[in-house]
């Protein structure tokens, strides 16, 4: 794939990485993804972001479509994280920069992860401006969303705003512009990597994109580093609006069962309290734990008003897929669910009760008791699944209209 | 009373806020607040703060 040209002298220079499915450890791309890198020829030669350790020559050979290694003047590191930085000692030894850019965090990370004594590493802050020339690098740094060293580079004269992994969509695809995919397609990849990312930092992202408003930038690109690039007024709108609706985690009148079974009994509760739900007109998701990951969970969790875990009682506590999950949700902290805990078990029963526990400690309202049930369950034992699921799914109606 | 800002990630205390979430009441000094006490946002310790 020959370099991209964003607008007049500005290049994608990244690499799409179709056979990605395990994204950094703790989370599935199940449309793999792209580390996009870019390439501004101006009297000064910069490049942005770098890529995953393995794909460097690739990028290298991509960018040399447009200019020299050698000619690149400028490295910007808008972010540490190795999906970014790993062919960063590469492309250093390749392009001998004049002068490597990056916030005061991503200096503390780069000599935490590279032997980087000898780099001509400059520090810039949010306000610093640097010339390439015709243009002006403005940097905006944006601590925490989603490392200490995450920050955007914007290009006034062109109106780009290079965001790092903020808009970020793990998808690979041959398109680059998000004009050229389908819509809701992108749309699902956007919400999965915000859920399962930027989600415990939504008040920085909130604050992040007011900073950019009363600036007043004009925002004519948005390029991410992961992903396809917004380049129509109306996608730009379409994706600052939607990381607003994100960002306030905008509940919608849907619940979320997800639990683990051994001999289906806490699988059928969870089926009883969904068709109670559904009797209140809500969007069910039922998520099996044994079918879908705790990334998928979370994708569904964000925009849910209500969230209900199960599991059956196995050795004096929950099930190992769902401790997995709810120690993955905790630490993405959604905010404002109502929350419901359920279980099957045979002599102890701690599974629902536990369950509980983890989900008022994440802050979660829960104003039905947990439901358990021994062994098999009745048909009376059913109805009374099917109640918690009216009652809360009642709550979630009234609270939604 | 002194405001301390986090240096990792600029979140800033305010004694007259305090961090009710985190059982830091307001108007709690910073010099008072628990020294296990951790940043909300981004989980670094006390030691990372400074005054501004
Ligand atoms: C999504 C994500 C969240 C992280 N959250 C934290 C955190 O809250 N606190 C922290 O000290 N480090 C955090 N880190 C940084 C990792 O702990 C750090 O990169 C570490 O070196 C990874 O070790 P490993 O190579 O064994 O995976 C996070 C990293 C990622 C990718
Ligand atoms: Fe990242
Ligand atoms: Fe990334
Ligand atoms: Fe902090």
């Amino acid at each position: 794939m020959h370099p991209v040209e964003i607008c007049k002298d500005v290049y994608w220079v990244g690499v799409v990485d179709w056979d990605c499915r395990d994204f950094h450890g703790y989370m599935t791309a199940p449309t793999g993804t792209t580390y996009n890198a870019f390439l501004i020829k101006d009297e000064k030669v910069a490049l942005f972001d770098s890529v995953k350790a393995g794909h460097g020559s690739e990028m290298l050979c991509r960018l040399a479509h447009v200019v020299k290694p050698e000619e690149v003047d400028y490295l910007i590191v808008n972010h540490v994280e190795m999906d970014h930085s790993g062919a960063l000692p590469e492309l250093v030894a390749r392009t001998k920069p004049e002068k490597i850019f990056t916030s005061p965090m991503g200096e503390r990370a780069l000599r935490a992860h590279f032997d980087c004594a000898d780099w001509p590493i400059e520090v810039v802050k949010t306000g610093s401006t640097v010339s390439l020339g015709k243009r002006t690098l403005q940097f905006l740094e944006t601590r925490m969303l989603h490392w200490p060293d995450n920050m955007a580079t914007f290009i006034p004269e062109d109106g780009v705003l290079i965001s790092s992994d903020a808009f970020g969509q793990n998808w690979a695809t041959s398109e680059r512009f998000a004009d050229e995919v389908n819509r809701s397609l992108l749309g699902k990849q956007l919400d999965r990597y915000f859920a399962n990312i930027v989600l415990p930092f939504s008040p920085i992202a909130q604050k992040t994109i007011e900073t950019i408003e009363t600036m007043g930038l004009d925002v004519r690109f948005v390029c991410p580093d992961h992903g396809l690039m917004f380049r129509t007024p109306e996608d730009v709108a379409w994706v600052i609006e939607r990381y607003k609706e994100l960002a306030a985690q905008k509940q919608k009148k849907k619940a979320v069962l997800v639990f683990d079974t051994m001999w289906h009994s806490t699988e059928r509760m969870a089926h009883a309290i969904a068709s109670g739900l559904m009797e209140q007109g809500l969007t069910v998701k039922l998520m099996n734990l044994h079918m879908f990951d705790h990334s998928d969970v979370m994708e569904e969790v964000w925009d849910a008003a209500a969230v209900f875990v199960g599991s059956a009682t196995h050795n004096n506590g929950m099930l190992p897929k769902v401790a997995d999950m709810l120690t993955y949700m905790k630490g993405l902290k959604p905010k404002g669910k109502i929350g419901g805990a359920f279980g099957s078990y045979g002599w102890s029963g701690e599974a629902a009760k536990d369950i509980a526990a983890w989900l008022t400690d994440m802050g979660m309202e829960m104003p039905v008791a947990p439901v358990r049930l021994l062994y098999v369950p009745t048909h009376e034992q059913l109805a009374a699944c099917t109640e918690m699921g009216r009652t809360i799914g009642k709550l979630v109606a009234d609270k939604l209209g | 009373m002194d405001k301390y800002e986090c240096s990792i990630c600029g979140y800033v205390y305010d004694p007259a806020a305090g961090d009710p979430d985190n059982n830091v009441a307001p108007g709690t000094k910073f010099e008072d607040v628990a020294e296990d006490w951790v940043c909300p946002v981004c989980g670094a310790p006390k030691s990372e703060f400074n005054k501004v």
